[in-house]
C-alpha cells in the first residue's frame, strides 16, 4: 500500500474546472481488466504529475501534468469514459 | 468553477490541533453532505499554495464551515488554524465531488467510519440528517489518539440517540475508567458496531490513506460489498 495514495475525490475540483462537469461521478472503464468504476473511485498518485489508476488491476488509466494554465492529459488506459452532461 | 472571496466569519478550536473556521461565501451556489472545497491562497509575491477540505457544515445560504487539522511542517494549514481571524478573507471554488456524497432522501442503514479529522464530511452527514428531522439507522465508528482529540465531541453527545450511534476508539491514550475500545480498528470492531453485510449499509470511510485502506480491505472481508464501500483518503498531502 503506498501512503501517498488518493482516491479519484481528491481530483474533483481539477477535472472539473477541465471537463465543465461533475467528474467524481463519471464511469471510466479500463482498457486492460474492463472493469468500469466511478472516476471517485480510482486511485490517485500525485507527484510531478498526477497519475489515476485502475483499482482493480493497477492499469494506468489517466495521466495529467499541469503547468499553470496549461494541462496535458493523457488516456493511455481508459477504453471509455462515461459522462452525464 | 470560479473562485470566490471568502471571508471568515468566526473561529472555534475544536481540538488542541483542529479549528474550525466559519467563512460567508457570497454567491455560494450550496452543497451536498460530503462534498469539498479546493481553497487558494496567494503570497505578496504571487506565489500560490491550494489544497482540498471537506465541508463540515449543513448547506445554510452562504455560509460554509470548514474543520481543519493543523499539519506539523504542513504549508497551508498552519496558516489557516493559526492566522486567519474574523474579517480575514481567502479564494475558495466549489462545492466539488458528486461521488463521496449523501442525502437524507437515500435514508439508511449508514455505516460512518472516520479516522481523526476524516470525521469532517462524515460530520456533515450526520448534521444533514440531524437537519432533515432524518431517524435512518447511523452508526459513526471514530478513531481519535486519545479524548482530547476527539472532534466534534459534544456535539455529536448532544446528538446521538434518534436511530444515531457514536462508537469511540481510543489508540493511543484513554481516560481513566474508559471501558470503550483502546485499538485500531479491526475487522471485529466493524461487526460489532454493524449493521451487517445483509442489511446492505452504505458505508462511508475518511481518513488518512493507511487508516482507509485497512478499514476498507476489513469491510470486504466481513463481506460488505465494495461498491457500497465509498472512501475517501486524505494521505499526507503536505496539508
Amino acid at each position: 500500500m503506498d501512503p501517498l495514495m488518493l482516491d479519484g475525490n481528491a481530483i474533483a475540483g481539477l477535472l472539473q474546472e477541465v471537463f465543465a462537469v461533475e467528474m467524481t461521478t463519471a464511469i471510466g472503464t479500463c482498457n486492460t481488466c474492463g472493469a468500469a468504476d466511478r472516476v471517485g473511485a480510482l486511485r490517485v498518485f500525485r507527484g510531478a504529475g498526477i497519475v489515476m489508476r485502475c483499482p482493480h488491476c493497477d492499469n494506468a488509466l489517466v495521466t495529467i501534468v499541469e503547468d499553470g494554465p496549461r494541462v496535458w492529459i493523457g488516456f493511455a488506459g481508459i477504453r471509455t469514459l462515461q459522462v452525464t452532461i | 468553477m470560479t473562485w470566490r472571496v471568502a471571508e471568515v466569519v468566526k473561529v472555534v478550536p475544536e481540538t488542541p490541533r483542529v479549528k474550525t473556521i466559519a467563512f460567508d461565501v457570497p454567491g455560494w451556489p450550496g452543497h451536498r453532505a460530503g462534498q469539498h472545497v479546493d481553497v487558494r491562497l496567494t503570497a505578496e509575491d504571487g506565489y500560490q499554495a491550494q489544497r482540498s477540505y471537506s465541508i463540515a457544515s449543513v448547506p445554510d445560504g452562504t455560509r460554509v464551515d470548514l474543520t481543519i487539522e493543523r499539519l506539523q511542517d504542513g504549508e497551508v494549514s498552519p496558516y489557516l488554524t493559526d492566522e486567519l481571524r474574523p474579517g480575514d478573507r481567502i479564494e475558495l471554488r466549489g462545492p466539488v465531488g458528486g461521488w463521496f456524497v449523501w442525502e437524507p432522501a437515500q435514508g439508511g442503514p449508514l455505516l460512518l467510519v472516520a479516522g481523526g479529522s476524516g470525521v469532517v464530511p462524515l460530520m456533515a452527514m450526520i448534521r444533514a440528517r440531524t437537519a432533515a428531522g432524518s431517524n435512518a439507522d447511523t452508526r459513526l465508528l471514530f478513531s481519535s489518539r486519545s479524548w482530547e482529540d476527539v472532534i466534534y465531541r459534544d456535539e455529536l453527545e448532544r446528538l446521538r440517540g434518534d436511530g444515531l450511534t457514536v462508537v469511540h476508539t481510543l489508540t493511543r491514550s484513554q481516560p481513566s475508567g474508559w471501558t470503550g475500545y483502546a485499538r485500531r480498528v479491526d475487522a471485529e470492531m466493524l461487526a460489532e458496531v454493524g449493521p451487517s453485510p445483509t442489511e446492505l449499509p452504505r458505508v462511508y470511510v475518511c481518513g488518512p490513506t493507511p487508516y482507509v485502506e485497512a478499514v476498507a480491505e476489513a469491510l470486504v472481508q466481513l463481506g460488505h460489498e465494495p461498491h457500497r464501500v465509498k472512501t475517501e483518503r486524505f494521505g499526507p498531502t503536505g496539508g
